[in-house]
């Protein structure tokens, strides 16, 4: 949910990154850290175990510049991909304006990319939300391996009802920045819708 | 979505800050600071300048999601309070009006026991604004007044156009 702070003259939201494990949700938000202006972010946390997989989050608060007078903040956050880390997932997407869905490409990790959107909606709803009606954006990662699904393929699996989508490498860079943008901007026209405008 | 929408106006931001600046005076605290559930950073006063707020608002926000999990799991409605005891810092939070956490950080100039009397107080008092803000937010949104409504499209473009 997103914060309006006129003291501050600032306006806050909250965009997650979801999907299986080892899809790319933390070498995304790595990515956007090393690429962006150091006067527009703050530190990355990644609460990871030893073996760097997220344990429970990574966090990225993020200015894009001004609107209004106001100052746009973004706090990106991971949830942890792995199966058994449901209670955690479900904690993080409190709050939440906007969501990326990060889709593994490899064509063996197709089920777990579809059992995770449905885990996603399912988390969802539990806290009075839906998936319909949030901003979301789809994003086909790790599409330099050769084992990467058709897009087509995954679409029809994963993206039925047509959000925007975005292929990906996130370790490089492509799809990165693009996917980001797209879903900030929909968090802000949803703000706008939200306003009464 | 059913969601209030957190505002924070220039007038229980003063009031707020007000009651915090009160709390560390009277505790000897390092810092104090508010954050929304969310993890979103709403108020803080001391010895804040070599302090990252941004990520200890987050941190606090998830350890105290965390801790309500742990708190239904048992068949408790919620942990109000933590306490972290360190070597040098010791942090106390507690929940304020079930939407608002209050963190505050102390050492030895101060105690525990000094913190948790005084930290109640201003809890209460900390309620009373929130409730008042969030009935004015839904008001607000009822008449449809949020400067957000003028936002163009053309605005959120150019914040991506660089």
């Amino acid at each position: 949910m997103s914060f309006i702070n006129y003291p501050a003259r600032e306006i806050n939201c909250k965009i997650v990154y979801y999907g299986p494990g080892l899809c790319g949700k933390t070498t995304n938000l790595q990515y956007i850290y090393k690429k962006t202006n150091p006067d527009a972010k703050g530190k990355m946390i990644s609460l990871a175990t030893e073996t760097e997989r997220t344990l429970f989050f990574d966090f990225l608060p993020l200015s894009l510049g001004e609107i209004r007078g106001f100052k746009t903040r973004f706090h990106l956050y991971t949830v942890p991909g792995q199966v058994f880390y449901d209670a955690s997932r479900k904690l993080i997407l409190k709050g939440v304006d906007g969501i990326v869905f990060v889709a593994d490409s490899q064509v063996e990790r197709m089920e777990a990319n579809v059992e995770s959107v449905e885990n996603l909606k399912a988390n969802l709803v539990e806290q009075g939300y839906s998936l319909d009606l949030i901003p979301y954006v789809m994003q086909y990662n790790k599409r330099d391996l050769p084992n990467a699904a058709p897009v087509e393929e995954m679409r029809k699996l994963l993206n039925p009802n047509g959000v925007p989508e975005f292929e990906s490498i996130a370790t490089e860079g492509p799809g990165v920045f693009e996917t980001l943008k797209s879903v900030a901007k929909l968090v802000l026209v949803e703000l706008k819708k939200g306003a009464g405008g | 979505m059913s969601f209030t929408q957190l505002v924070l106006y220039e007038e229980e931001f003063k009031r707020i800050n007000d009651v915090l600046t009160k709390l560390y005076s009277e505790t000897n605290a390092k810092v104090i600071f508010l954050v929304d559930r969310n993890g979103q950073l709403i108020a803080n006063t001391g010895e804040t300048e070599n302090l990252d707020t941004t990520s200890l608002a987050s941190l606090t926000a998830g350890n105290i999601a965390a801790t309500g999990s742990m708190a239904k799991l048992l068949g408790e409605k919620e942990f109000t309070i933590i306490f972290h005891e360190g070597y040098r810092d010791n942090i106390y939070i507690s929940i304020v009006g079930r939407r608002v956490i209050m963190v505050v950080i102390f050492d030895e100039r101060s105690s525990l026991g000094l913190v948790r009397l005084r930290a109640k107080k201003a809890g209460d008092d900390l309620t009373t604004i929130f409730d008042e803000l969030l009935r004015k937010v839904d008001s607000k949104t009822e008449e449809g007044v949020s400067p957000f409504a003028e936002i163009t499209d053309d605005d959120i473009d150019k914040l991506f156009s660089e």
